[in-house]
């Protein structure tokens, strides 16, 4: 039931606005601004991103601070395909980037080569992401790292990857990142049509990632998945082997954050090292929160409510956003445990609360 | 012109440093009639008696060239040899050094015979050493005995002398060239211990950022996000009291510093504990929550902060005691890192004495250790969770005092230190003090003796993945917990 509403508010809504903008002439009552388009195009994109974290925390226990790390490299991916697209057209109008004539590069460095390809740049949006989360989880997962460690950890990961790519040396723009894009696959990026194509891809990505999403976790597979959620010890007692079923969640995550990345870049027009700012990961966990943990709707309600209000506060208060995004954490872990969609449905078993407030953890 | 100067220098008349500067800054000309003036602010001046000259017309400049100008630049510091003030004869004595003119041995002879200051004397030595290698009718005894001289200095310009000497007698050059090779196994030395200084230094600041963690997360468990934001309130606090001694009692400012630490622990110890009990108390055992409130909270800190004090950088000042630097031996150590060291070492001894004699540091080791027993005997533990806590975070506000002297006092100066803090902590090993002490002390020396071979940035970076790496052998730490503690 729910999995109907949500893909006909996501694909019907995404096709509507689409309509909208390009049936419709810059007067008409019913016309929709194609910023808002492209705005909408971005939730949806973030809406990716917080399926794939609610995919690994809300179904696996996995709390990673650093999944914005995964959709940065996506991003950056179609971005260096983008970034070449320009050729010729740049400020400096030479065949490289406009950032590598500035470091007075003669030649693009290696791993730039097969990126004038789409399809490569694709595949290297997903390749990428999902092979660091490979040997990342693969490392972890074995060793048995789990709970706030593994926070930290990813903390720390996105952290190292946000201070290599300010490095200019590092080869993708430094600080100002890849930006000015032109065209995508012979589309000018500043055209209407293309705005509304990109925002009915990425809902309809959206679904399909939602459908398999779904799938999984109704399956086998993500049976055993809340089973080590729930008590990984006895999960692992019972003859299952929890890291292998993690890995496999925690890649295929990551893989879901890239294909967002994917989707965002053409559509903001800038990718940045800024994007894997620890903060951008925590507030992606947020999402999630608000929306509710271990419900795939919820998250992807989640995160186009709470970039709706960052939208509209930034705009209008500027100094209340932090003040609200912070009250937003607070009050969704301490008062609304199961987000708004435990609103909606209350959990079938709610959690045993901890006799006393007492620390579990230090009690033999 | 140049044994016009030579011939002033060696005058020994009172106005010659006056004539020798005019030259050098452009303003001595000769009038029409070929007398010398200087041209001063005040007017035009007779060169040789100082008298005003009113009727100044047809004023010549005297011009010089690249030679004169360097006979010039020896001859001013030969006469700055005889200046009544050390710290000028100290400077001419390394101008000369720098210079090796071999005519002014003579005024170097002389001075050195009527300086009383040691210090002066040896920097004189050495000029004369290096002028007498430079000079080309200098005996072999003496030459060896200026190659001595120079090994004795050791720094890197006694080396560039050694190196750059021109044709000399055998004997002299094998003595140069084994002095440069002890130069340089001197350096080596000397570089590696600044690396360890500025490891030392680099190590103390994680120290004091991370010792509140040590308590609220290793000793406590609770992951505390909002750790940095404590840190930043004790940097503001020290930016509040600096404005109020400024304004009322600007004599205090030396002492700006020792005001600002125990208030800044209040004023974070306060805040710690109110943050426990109307926040923390209600997420235990769910660290998961804890971390995201927590971050809010943080969040709202900072934005609190930028509201009350602008987003940009607040100016706390540095008391005249800490500033400036000094040198040991060949590392140069900047007296505010020396002060931060010292300060880390306190609040860890601190930190210690308070958890190990004192009533309430039993406590809190009865209450992490075994609470249900704990309880049973009586102690209140929801209000010794508080004060842990409030310990906690009353550090972090002390750590704040120090930061504001080396970093940026902005909302966002917490940020900065948040991640590095629970790696030393992850890394020494949650619960144990002295592990956070090795972990802090590792991370910086480590970080800063990667520095030049890797730089900044790709130095943190490689820390970082080595760290990640490290707690994927090694999940408790260095110096993990062992026993009962460790189930979960």
């Amino acid at each position: 039931m729910s999995s109907r509403i949500t893909l006909l508010l996501v694909l019907g809504g995404a096709l509507l606005l689409a309509g909208l903008n390009l049936l419709t002439s810059g007067g008409h009552p019913l016309h929709v601004p194609t910023y808002v388009v492209s705005l909408v195009g971005k939730y949806l994109a973030f809406a990716i991103l917080a399926l794939a974290l609610d995919l690994v925390w809300g179904y696996a226990g996995i709390l990673s601070l650093g999944h914005a790390a995964f959709f940065a490299l996506g991003g950056y991916a179609i971005g260096m395909h983008l970034m070449l697209g320009i050729a010729g057209r740049g400020q400096y109008g030479a065949a490289l980037p406009d950032f590598m004539v500035f470091l007075n590069w003669k030649a693009l460095p290696w791993y730039w080569h097969g990126f004038e390809w789409f399809g490569f740049a694709l595949v290297m949006a997903l390749l990428v992401p999902g092979l660091l989360a490979l040997v990342f989880g693969w490392l972890a997962f074995r060793s048995r790292v789990s709970g706030v460690y593994l926070s930290i950890i990813t903390q720390a990961l996105t952290y190292a990857l946000l201070l290599a790519f300010f490095r200019n040396d590092m080869g993708f723009g430094g600080n100002n990142g890849l930006t000015d894009f032109k065209e995508l696959l012979g589309a000018p990026l500043s055209a209407d049509r293309t705005r509304c194509a990109l925002l009915v891809v990425t809902a309809a990505t959206l679904c399909g990632l939602y459908l398999l999403a779904r799938a999984l976790t109704r399956s086998r597979f993500g049976e055993v998945l809340v089973a080590v959620r729930d008590a990984e010890s006895r999960t692992r007692f019972l003859g299952y082997r929890p890291e292998q079923y993690k890995l496999v969640v925690w890649v295929l995550s990551a893989v879901m954050a890239g294909i967002g990345g994917a989707l965002y870049v053409p559509q903001v027009g800038i990718i940045n090292p800024g994007e894997f700012a620890p903060q951008n990961s925590i507030e992606a966990v947020i999402w999630v929160a608000v929306g509710g943990r271990g419900t795939l709707h919820g998250a992807i309600l989640g995160a186009v409510l709470v970039n709706l209000a960052k939208t509209i506060l930034t705009g209008q208060f500027p100094d209340a956003w932090l003040f609200a995004l912070g009250f937003l954490f607070i009050a969704v872990t301490l008062f609304l445990p199961g987000g708004l969609m435990g609103l909606v449905r209350p959990r079938r078993a709610p959690e045993p609360a901890p006799p006393t407030p007492s620390r579990v953890v230090r009690e033999a | 012109m140049r044994r016009a100067i030579d011939s002033i220098a060696t005058s020994g008349d009172p106005r010659a440093p006056t004539i020798l500067d005019a030259l050098t800054a452009g303003r001595l000309s000769t009038r029409s009639n070929g007398a010398p003036v200087i041209r001063t602010d005040a007017g035009v001046v007779d060169a040789e008696t100082g008298a005003p000259v009113p009727d100044a017309t047809g004023l010549r400049p005297v011009r010089l060239n690249n030679a004169v100008r360097r006979t010039l630049e020896a001859a001013q510091g030969a006469i700055r040899l005889f200046a009544p003030d050390a710290a000028t004869r100290a400077a001419a004595a390394e101008a000369v050094f720098k210079s090796r003119d071999a005519n002014s041995l003579p005024a170097l002879d002389r001075a050195i015979a009527a300086e009383r200051d040691a210090s002066v004397r040896t920097l004189m030595a050495q000029a004369r050493a290096a002028a007498l290698l430079a000079s080309a009718d200098s005996p072999e005894p003496d030459r060896l005995g200026a190659v001595a001289t120079l090994a004795a200095r050791g720094d890197l310009e006694a080396r560039s002398v050694l190196a750059s000497l021109g044709p000399q007698p055998a004997a002299v050059a094998v003595a140069a060239a084994a002095a440069v090779v002890s130069i340089d196994r001197m350096q080596q030395v000397w570089s590696l211990l600044q690396g360890a200084f500025y490891g030392l230094s680099l190590g103390s600041v994680l120290l004091l950022a991370a010792a509140g963690l040590a308590i609220t997360f290793g000793v406590m468990g609770v992951i505390n996000m909002a750790h940095g934001e404590m840190v930043m309130i004790g940097a503001y606090v020290t930016f509040m009291v600096q404005e109020a001694v400024r304004a009322h009692a600007p004599w205090l400012f030396g002492a700006s510093l020792f005001i600002a630490i125990p208030l800044a622990f209040l004023a974070s110890g306060f805040l710690g504990v109110l943050i426990e009990r109307t926040l923390i108390r209600f997420l235990y055992g769910r660290p998961l929550e804890t971390l995201l409130a927590t971050f809010g909270l943080g969040l709202v800190l900072q934005q609190a902060v930028r509201t009350l004090f602008g987003p940009t950088n607040r100016e706390v000042g540095t008391p005249a005691w800490m500033s400036g630097a000094g040198r040991i031996g060949g590392v140069t150590v900047t007296w505010n890192r020396v002060a931060i060291i010292v300060f880390a070492v306190l609040v860890l001894a601190a930190l210690m004495a308070v958890l190990r004699y004192t009533s309430l540091g039993l406590r809190m080791r009865a209450v992490t250790q075994n609470r249900r027993m704990a309880a049973a005997m009586g102690i209140r533990t929801p209000w010794i969770d508080a004060l842990t806590f409030g310990l906690g975070s009353g550090v972090a506000g002390m750590a704040g005092v120090a930061l504001s002297q080396i970093d940026n006092v902005s909302p966002n100066l917490g940020q900065g230190y948040i991640i590095d803090s629970f790696m030393v902590v992850v890394f020494g090993g949650v619960g144990n003090l002295w592990g956070t002490v090795v972990g802090a002390l590792t991370l910086g020396v480590v970080n800063k003796f990667l520095e030049p071979v890797a730089g900044a940035v790709l130095g943190k970076i490689v820390v970082l993945v080595g760290l990640i790496l490290f707690i994927q052998r090694k999940p408790r730490g260095m110096f993990p917990l062992r026993g009962r503690a460790v189930e979960q």
